[in-house]
């Protein structure tokens, strides 16, 4: 299934809202596109507060693999090079 | 005979001192010229004529030194060359052997950039059909600089302002010199490995052509067409443009404005959110309440509460109470968002669709008053006629205008004829008020 994007839901939620305000639904419907609109503001909702705050940077490990470390960058300009970073990462 | 001295020299001996000679005098040298003839054989060496209106040099740039040069050499084209004079023993040529060549006029640097462009313009690269849609809310940025200096400070601090909690993986790179262009590509090839990776910024601060060459690289080009991921390129100032610029799906003009394009500022879409959200649950909740009003009025114009009536009051309060669940169920996350939904909400006007029932009921009601007064209006004017009639045949009403009624006595026989009475009789004469007793003096026929 494809991903549920951010932009198509609120689009979606600002259709369902002009629909209802036009008028000239009848109730039942109307009322499906209240919960299909709560649904979707909902998503929307978890979308925004979703993503967990962090800052990471990719180094070469023992193995030459990428990984993710956190990433402070007012202590980075101690940090010249990549080769710096590695031999800081081989320390670790 | 004495033979005169003579000092006879081999081909090589001459050739020897001829080349001598020559590359003692021209060891450095820079010419400048047209040139013409070029061919590439698959040595790799380069190898063309330099002329100008008058005369013409061989000239050769080896694959060595021709490596390092950032444009294509072109027939036509003029140029200015360094290098020495060499001469070719075996042919008894002579030739420019080059260690670099230069367009004349236009930088080397700029020269290679334009003929780039042109040639990936070609190739649609540059297509804006290409180009993919830049995500509203990305959960996961991808930043490609590198990770010392200004630029990725000033980047995470404006990204932080607007979204707080954002995912941002950094690829450091070098971002100028030798090897800078492959580690930026490698980037982009490495993050497209990731799934969750939205949106990917590539950059660095400004610097000289020469400081921002590795985003004029093809492999950074071709990278960036590739990347499924879609890019936004921000290198240098706002009047530096770049190869990687024309081919990312959306170029910053600095590496800032980048972090800003990359996400909308959280506080300006959750208004967005709650000003919709407001504006759907508003409309429900007044459509409910209108229903709910309408149907007690009709209640009160039908003194009869009809069974299908209680139903349909049972249907509303059902309805109200799904709603009343439904928002709860939103709200339960944060109370102080559904206070801040129901301030919108009291500060919003009723909708239309309800005021619109309103009215119609109203303007029903209002007609129908008229026409029940109207109705009774007509219904009066006939009753009043009736009663006109009725006292236009009342005896009452014509004795009124002055006729009167005469009886003969005793036997109050009332008289139509003179000649049932005689002289002498007594009659009564009836008038709108009070009677005559009279006698008869005399009759008279009609």
């Amino acid at each position: 299934m494809p991903k549920e994007r951010f932009e198509d839901a609120l689009n979606k939620l600002e259709k369902i809202v002009s629909k209802l305000e036009e008028g000239d639904i009848p109730l039942e419907e109307s009322l499906k596109l209240f919960e299909e609109g709560i649904r979707l503001s909902q998503f929307c909702n978890q979308k925004l507060d979703e993503a967990e705050k962090k800052v990471e940077i990719l180094l070469k490990g023992k193995n030459r693999m990428l990984k993710p470390h956190p990433f402070d960058p007012s202590t980075s300009s101690e940090q010249t090079s990549m080769g710096k970073l590695e031999e800081e990462e081989e320390k670790v | 005979m004495e033979l005169p001295f003579r000092y006879i020299l081999t081909v090589s001996e001459l050739t020897q001192e001829i080349k001598d000679i020559l590359e003692e005098k021209f060891p450095d040298i820079w010419v400048e010229g047209e040139v013409s003839n070029l061919k590439v054989p698959p040595s790799g060496h380069i190898y063309f004529t330099l002329k100008d209106d008058f005369c013409q040099i061989r000239a050769v740039l080896f694959k060595m030194q021709a490596r390092a040069l950032r444009f294509v050499p072109k027939d036509g084209l003029q140029v200015i060359c360094q290098g020495r004079v060499g001469l070719y023993e075996k042919r008894g040529e002579y030739q420019l052997i080059l260690e670099t060549i230069e367009p004349k006029g236009i930088g080397a640097l700029q020269l290679a950039f334009l003929q780039l462009k042109e040639r990936l313009e070609k190739e649609g690269l540059f297509d804006p059909t290409h180009k993919k849609p830049i995500p509203m809310i990305p959960q996961k940025i991808g930043i490609i600089t590198s990770p010392t200096g200004a630029v990725i400070q000033d980047m995470l601090h404006i990204l932080e302002r607007r979204f707080e909690n954002l995912h941002i993986l950094l690829y450091p790179v070098r971002v100028q010199g030798e090897g800078a262009s492959s580690e930026i590509a490698e980037g982009i090839k490495y993050l497209n490995q990731l799934t969750d990776v939205d949106v990917i910024i590539i950059g660095r601060g400004g610097g000289s052509l020469e400081d921002l060459w590795a985003f004029n690289e093809e492999g950074v080009a071709r990278a960036i067409f590739h990347s499924k991921i879609p890019i936004i390129s921000a290198v240098g100032h706002e009047t530096d443009y770049t190869i990687a610029d024309f081919v990312a799906d959306l170029r910053a003009p600095t590496p800032s404005a980048a972090a800003e394009l990359a996400v909308r500022d959280k506080r300006e879409v959750s208004n967005i959110l709650s000003y919709l959200r407001g504006r759907l649950e508003n409309q429900m909740i007044q459509m409910l309440q209108g229903y709910r009003t309408d149907l007690s009025y009709i209640r009160k114009i039908f003194k009869e509460p009809g069974k299908k009536i209680e139903q349909y009051f049972l249907r509303v309060d059902d309805l109200v109470n799904r709603l009343r669940v439904l928002t709860s169920w939103i709200f339960k996350k944060g109370g102080e968002k559904g206070l801040r939904l129901n301030e919108g909400l009291l500060l919003r006007n009723p909708m239309q669709r309800v005021k619109n029932i309103r009215l119609f009921i109203r303007e029903a009601n209002r007609r129908l008053e008229q026409n029940l007064r109207y109705s009774i209006e007509i219904q009066r004017q006939r009753v009043g006629g009736q009663l006109g009639k009725l006292n236009s045949l009342s005896p009452l009403s014509i004795l009124q205008r002055g006729y009167s009624i005469t009886v003969k006595l005793p036997s109050a026989q009332v008289l139509r004829d003179a000649a049932y009475v005689k002289e002498g009789d007594k009659v009564e004469v009836r008038l709108y008020r009070g009677n005559l007793f009279c006698r008869v003096e005399k009759t008279e026929g009609p």
